[in-house]
């Protein structure tokens, strides 16, 4: 089994607590306005227009397909630039035992893996794999999830997970169809069945102003959660919009003030959640 | 005792006048020149054939470097007094009966500092702060501590004005450790240096936590690999000055560095670096360590006169020396050019394996080497990754990877120093500016360390990227105050203008940050 890997981050201190591996699969069935990553999204189509612009000539057109040659490469991202389908072609299909073979490197620095995407789910067996080869090792296993997989349907991964890391991106469902194209039905299923079995390490809520209700949004998360408190903390985490890396045409948002994030923050206070993070 | 030219004479009153009108420095460090002008008119050491020619020369061409000890030393550059021994017992020359509660406990160590040498006549070594005071710290309640404790720590900061004097904390958690971590955290200052011993097996998270939020706020405490130091110099170590690992009671007599990269210039190729040029300069900078520490021993008097010997707060017996080096990077880097090669120090197999087999070469000398005064330490002296200093220009401090070429990822820089810490129990040590980002998640370096010291690294700092504490090489410094200095005004402290001058040479504000 070989899944497409968008890159491996062998230090990674904002993907979940203590020092972990980040793990970043390509692919999302979501799509964000305020995507900061937005490349991780689709598979190549193999339009070669990045083999032509690209100025370090890392990139070959071998067989239709888009060669990567990492040396070669000055990390100028014009190849990200131009895509016209959220691609990069930088990506690498790899198994899970290659990929555990790149964990290992960092050992014993890391308390453990995160991985995130793109939306990782996609591939519930490789996580499965995955997740099992790095259990051996004595490594923590958690997901960066944008919470679309049914997980109740995949006991093998619930098993081998610690937990889920889950967006929450707006409660409203017509809101949560204009912030990403998508139902939120799943996610909020899946906040509360997560949460019941103790899987539900964080949720975190990026804030947009003029985007969704993110007051609502917040309190009704935090509201849903505090039943669960019982088996355990869950942290909220508040992630201020910021413009880096986001598509031109989705670039109009602001940053929340400081005073907004201490507010939601109080909010999530106010519902009984102890472990509240702005970033 | 020698006589020298008259010139040279001159050339000193010369400076020693511009010293007395100088408008930045202040009245203690015009002392201290002046001091330090006077001695360098003695001539009383007997020294070795070729030092000359090896000591006395511009910096691009110096392979061996006294540091500025003097031509007469009248003190060892490092004394680690026994501060346990004097809470215990007092001082007869103090005139201090033992303290008996956090008022008086605190109020005789500050006595005690203001008498304790050393190269920079400001103490090196402060005390294990956390076992030195946790027997008074319910004396009063933890407000009161803190409040006594913060005093305390700032009247530290404002008159021992360098940031070569060093507390320690752990390994084990106690309350007195972790108020003071606290405090610093709060307080931010330079002043002083503080060591963490940490052993994973004795410290608990919630003590190391304490730590590296401290040091993310105030640049320190470091953290010390305390089973690897203990399994080479016992249980009763400190760290000391820099990141020095010395006995307690007793000290370096001195430390005098190799400037690797000048060698190496001297040097057709490996071959005639490895078999002729590094082991002649090894031996003459040993041939000068050892009449340094015969004339302290057997001429000074420091021995038989200061009270802290006097009084069995050090003992002669054990001392040892510091054998330091610099510029390892820039050594391989040389070689490798006169061998036609590419490959660089930090990047290249090759390059990194010559680095190994020269440590693994001074390492071996060290060992062959026998000086009858450092029976502390097996009759040899300690290795030393020298930090740099302010004049050092493409010298990078110790076995470091030159500032702007680190490895792109940390895994890569960590697993390159896990190389080298092992050669410098009298210390060795890698820095690292951290994302701010982390504030929020400080297990993200506790997991380092922790990992770190598997792999057998010795000690390592941490600072945040944004903070006004940093660490310039081995000491820390306010970047305010760097500011001050340039503009012309006086700074308190003399670390200060190193570390402007290690800012300007030596890029310390370019590290990566990780």
């Amino acid at each position: 089994m070989r899944v497409p890997i968008n890159k491996i981050i062998p230090f990674s201190s904002v993907d979940g607590p203590g020092n972990r591996t980040a793990v970043f699969l390509q692919g999302c069935n979501f799509d964000c306005r305020y995507c900061h990553n937005p490349e991780t999204r689709n598979l190549c189509t193999g339009c070669m227009e990045c083999v032509e612009k690209c100025p370090a000539k890392a990139l070959e057109n071998r067989d239709g397909r888009v060669v990567f040659d990492p040396a070669a490469c000055a990390g100028c991202d014009t190849c990200i630039r131009i895509c016209r389908f959220g691609c990069s072609p930088r990506i690498r299909h790899m198994t899970p035992e290659e990929v555990m073979a790149e964990i290992k490197k960092q050992v014993p620095f890391i308390r453990g893996i995160t991985v995130s995407g793109g939306e990782c789910t996609l591939y519930p067996e490789f996580l499965e794999e995955l997740f099992e080869l790095c259990r051996k090792e004595g490594l923590g296993r958690l997901i960066d999830s944008n919470g679309t997989l049914d997980f109740a349907e995949h006991p093998k991964l619930m098993d081998a997970m610690d937990g889920v890391m889950l967006d929450v991106k707006a409660w409203d469902e017509e809101e949560h169809r204009k912030v990403t194209g998508e139902s939120g039905r799943m996610v909020r299923k899946n906040a509360r069945e997560l949460a019941a079995a103790g899987k539900l390490y964080e949720v975190r809520t990026v804030v947009v102003p003029g985007l969704f209700d993110y007051e609502q949004t917040v309190r009704e998360t935090a509201r849903l959660l505090k039943p669960y408190l019982v088996y355990g903390e869950i942290r909220y985490k508040l992630i201020r919009y910021r413009q880096i890396g986001v598509r031109e045409q989705y670039a109009v948002y602001q940053s929340p003030a400081d005073e907004v994030m201490e507010s939601l923050a109080g909010i999530v206070r106010d519902e009984g959640l102890r472990d509240v993070i702005v970033i | 005792m020698r006589d020298i030219e008259m010139s040279r004479v001159n050339a000193t009153r010369e400076e020693m006048l511009e010293t007395v009108k100088s408008p930045t420095l202040t009245h203690e460090q015009k002392l201290t020149t002046m001091t330090n002008l006077a001695d360098s008119l003695l001539e009383v050491l007997d020294l070795p054939e070729g030092l000359d020619e090896l000591l006395n020369q511009p910096i691009d061409k110096q392979c061996i470097c006294d540091l500025a000890e003097g031509h007469a030393p009248l003190r060892p550059r490092y004394i680690i007094p026994d501060y346990g021994k004097f809470m215990r017992e007092g001082s007869e020359f103090l005139q201090l009966e033992p303290p008996k509660d956090l008022y008086e406990a605190l109020n005789a160590l500050q006595i005690f500092y203001r008498h304790v040498p050393s190269v920079t006549n400001f103490p090196v070594y402060v005390g294990a702060l956390d076992e030195l005071l946790e027997p008074f710290i319910n004396d009063v309640d933890e407000a009161q501590a803190k409040k006594l404790i913060k005093l305390f720590m700032t009247q530290m900061d404002r008159t021992i004005l360098d940031s070569f004097s060093h507390a320690n904390v752990g390994p084990k958690a106690t309350k007195a450790g972790r108020i003071i971590l606290e405090a610093e955290a709060e307080l931010e200052h330079a002043v002083p240096n503080i060591s963490m011993k940490y052993d994973e097996s004795i410290t608990p998270d919630d003590f190391a936590l304490c730590g590296i939020n401290a040091a993310l706020h105030s640049a320190k405490p470091s953290f010390a690999n305390h089973a690897m130091f203990k399994s080479e110099l016992g249980e009763d170590y400190v760290i000391a000055s820099c990141y020095n690992g010395l006995k307690m009671g007793g000290g370096s007599y001195t430390l005098v560095r190799l400037i690797l990269g000048n060698i190496a210039k001297r040097a057709e190729n490996v071959e005639d670096f490895k078999k002729n040029q590094l082991p002649y300069v090894c031996r003459i900078m040993a041939e000068y360590m050892d009449e340094r520490i015969r004339f302290e021993v057997e001429e000074s008097g420091f021995f038989e006169n200061n009270f802290l010997a006097k009084e069995g707060f050090i003992r002669r017996e054990r001392f040892t020396a510091m054998f330091g080096m610099v510029g390892l990077a820039e050594c391989v880097n040389i070689l490798m050019e006169k061998e036609g090669k590419t490959g660089r120090f930090g990047h290249d197999k090759e390059a990194d394996k010559l680095g190994v087999e020269i440590m693994n070469q001074i390492d071996a000398f060290n060992q062959e080497h026998v000086n009858p005064y450092c029976e502390i330490t097996g009759g040899h002296f300690l290795l030393h990754a020298q930090v740099g200093i302010a004049s050092d220009l493409n010298v990078s401090p110790g076995t470091r990877i030159p500032i702007g070429e680190e490895p792109e990822e940390l895994i890569d820089h960590l697993r390159h120093c896990s190389n080298f810490h092992k050669y410098f129990p009298s210390g060795t040590g890698d820095i690292f500016p951290i994302d701010m980002t982390v504030h929020k998640n400080p297990e993200f370096v506790l997991d380092i360390i922790k990992g770190a010291f598997k792999e057998n690294l010795r000690y390592l700092s941490f600072y945040s990227s944004d903070s006004d504490v940093i660490r310039i090489t081995g000491y820390l410094v306010k970047r305010s105050e760097i500011e001050k200095l340039e503009k012309g005004q006086n700074v308190l402290q003399d670390t200060t203008a190193l570390g402007m001058g290690a800012k300007h040479n030596g890029k310390i504000l370019e590290r990566k940050i990780r």
